[in-house]
């Protein structure tokens, strides 16, 4: 297991390399000026150059990757253009928000996805089934915004059940808070419910027409015995597959149900940097999400080489 | 000894050639005629005939200009306006039907440069193995840990927003994950017989990649093109919900959310429900044709 663990590090060290590569070339490769991107095509021209300056984005553009890379290593994304603060610790207050935005969401859709996945999957071609099929694709095609403009209006302004802003009052406890993130979380969790409910019912399926599990059948283990011991430790490791990659897609779909409910988390933050061309911000944002989709699929795949061994030899080999 | 074998070659050849393609034709009426038994291909086809229709259309059909006719703001859904009008007096139901029109020109512009450059690279990769494979694929794995709207952001602040360089942006996204898929099928193609066969006459690489290996992994490019339809739909709205994806004056469904969601609160919930319900009614249908077309080709 160690191997493993340590040549999955080594991956992913790989890939966050690459992505701080192909992020430089987004931020710094394709403007053939910063300043002038920043602030605009009838700015003059010394204003222009007295930015470059200040941003450093006069040097050579090896001197500006290696810089690049440097901040990353050392968490250090530089002054957001805007506030003149360090992007970090602000960005990581608002991260923390967008996390207890994406748990809840997480939190409602897991359960609920897998039990129906399995529910699925066990009278599969029904009517249960093609029925849960089709909420899935119906679920995971619509974005987060139609959903979350769909529950304001109907929830929250036509029935009055649910806050239509996602910020609770300052001082108020969990509870009130889940109350005020319940709207928003469901419309993430509406579109995951497709992805991991689908994945959850093919994963069984499959299992399902294994022949060890023609053999516990055959040995007399009842139903239940069956599912918990024999199938799901098999059929759930696509699922864990799935749930990690949506985790790092979460954050892209949290900016639009953050601005749709008014949340004050990285989306939002995300948002205003975009507007005012702050790249440091939106740099540092975007490497944040990376860091979190391989963290999240880092310990996915270990979870999967725990209920596996066959993936761990593999990647051992 | 090739100079005999070539004049007799063509001779075989060309029945055989006509028999393949007959034979390809009548699969393929095959695989439409079990399309067209699916329910939710056959709802999911009419829905987004009938948007492209509307788009087409437009002011010829719209009750009235939906860009010029300007009358009292925030009118709720009426018979003169049966849904109501926008902050500026326009006819809701008029916007909403040619609010398709950006959309269903950069989505699938979008979706067909992530599948043509995906299929090439994957083609590629899943062929020839070995030092390029594994390159590719650490560059692949990278740009899946981008998060695509967030990068979108980003890329469209750097470089100003307009639809061509969504069409780039989005595309370019998607390139790696249409890569991933179409490596895996050749991966699987490369192995069979025929492939073996190709060898062995001395075909080279490119001829087999592109003669042998891409007419058997069609299929799931097919399906692949319309699946990245549906996602691109699905990014192109939120981008443009965002502010950062197609641009005022247009009617577009997820332009006019993020124009009008902040009045729902205050009760004005018709400007922005129905194109939302727009947008959702569209992204369902081209999910609904993937998935029966999915199905009826594994089947």
């Amino acid at each position: 297991m160690a191997r493993f663990i340590a040549r999955r590090l080594l991956l992913s060290l790989v890939t966050l390399w690459l992505l701080a590569t192909i992020v430089f070339v987004i931020t710094n490769v394709l403007p053939n000026d910063v300043g002038r991107t920043i602030l605009g095509p009838f700015a003059p021209q010394e204003s222009v150059d007295a930015m470059n300056e200040r941003l450093g984005t006069n040097r050579p553009i090896i001197v500006r990757y290696v810089d690049s890379l440097r901040r990353i290593v050392t968490l250090d994304f530089g002054d957001s253009f805007v506030s003149q603060q360090p992007v970090v610790p602000q960005l990581a207050g608002a991260i923390g928000r967008s996390a207890q935005l994406a748990g809840l969401a997480l939190l409602i859709t897991i359960p609920i996805s897998i039990v129906a996945g399995l529910f699925a999957a066990r009278r599969r071609d029904r009517r249960v089934d093609r029925a849960i099929v089709l909420l899935g694709v119906t679920s995971s095609s619509i974005p987060e915004f139609v959903t979350g403009t769909i529950l304001v209006v109907v929830v929250g302004v036509q029935l009055g059940w649910l806050p239509v802003l996602a910020t609770p009052p300052s001082d108020s406890d969990p509870l009130t808070t889940i109350r005020y993130l319940l709207m928003p979380a469901i419309a993430m969790a509406i579109v995951y419910f497709g992805y991991i409910a689908r994945m959850t019912r093919a994963g069984t399926i499959e299992v399902l027409q294994s022949d060890y599990i023609r053999t516990a059948t055959m040995k007399g283990l009842t139903t239940r015995q069956t599912m918990f011991r024999h199938v799901l430790r098999n059929a759930l490791v696509p699922t864990v597959a799935v749930i990690a990659v949506q985790v790092g897609y979460l954050f892209g779909g949290i900016i639009a149900v953050e601005k749709i409910f008014n949340y004050n988390g990285m989306g939002q933050t995300m948002l205003m940097a975009a507007q005012r061309k702050d790249i440091p911000m939106l740099t540092a944002g975007v490497i944040a999400v990376g860091i979190v989709y391989m963290l999240s699929t880092l310990i996915a795949d270990m979870v999967m080489a725990w209920m596996n061994p066959r993936i761990r030899l593999d990647a051992e080999r | 000894m090739d100079i005999p074998v070539t004049p007799v070659a063509p001779a075989p050849t060309a029945p055989a050639a006509a028999t393949a393609v007959s034979e390809r034709a009548q699969a393929r009426r095959e695989t439409l005629r079990l399309l067209f038994r699916r329910p939710a291909f056959i709802v999911g086809i009419i829905v987004l005939v009938g948007w492209i229709i509307t788009a087409v259309l437009g002011e010829r059909i719209t009750p009235y200009d939906p860009f010029n006719a300007f009358g009292l703001g925030h009118q709720p859904p009426s018979l003169e306006h049966l849904l109501g009008t926008d902050r500026l007096g326009r006819d809701v139901l008029s916007r909403v039907m040619v609010g398709s029109r950006d959309v269903l020109i950069v989505a699938p512009l979008a979706a067909t440069l992530g599948v043509v450059a995906g299929t090439l690279l994957g083609l590629v990769m899943g062929f020839y193995r070995g030092p390029i494979d594994d390159i590719l694929s650490r560059l692949v794995e990278a740009f899946l840990a981008l998060p695509v709207i967030l990068v979108a952001l980003l890329t469209l602040v750097v470089l100003g927003s307009s639809s061509l360089v969504v069409v780039f942006v989005v595309g370019i996204l998607f390139t790696p994950i249409v890569a991933r898929t179409v490596r895996s099928a050749v991966l699987i193609e490369r192995q069979l017989d025929y492939v073996t066969a190709a060898r062995l006459r001395g075909e080279s690489g490119p001829f087999i990649l592109s003669r042998e290996i891409f007419p058997n992994v069609l299929g799931p490019t097919i399906v692949e093109l319309t699946v990245r339809f549906g996602y691109a739909i699905f990014t192109v709205a939120t981008l443009s919900f965002l502010g950062v994806g197609i641009q005022p004056p247009s009617a577009d469904w997820g332009l006019t959310v993020s124009e009008e969601y902040t009045n729902m609160i205050s009760g004005v919930w018709w400007p922005t429900l129905f194109p939302a319900l727009a947008i959702a009614s569209t992204v369902v249908a081209v999910n609904l044709i993937a998935d029966s077309l999915q199905s009826v080709l594994n089947e």
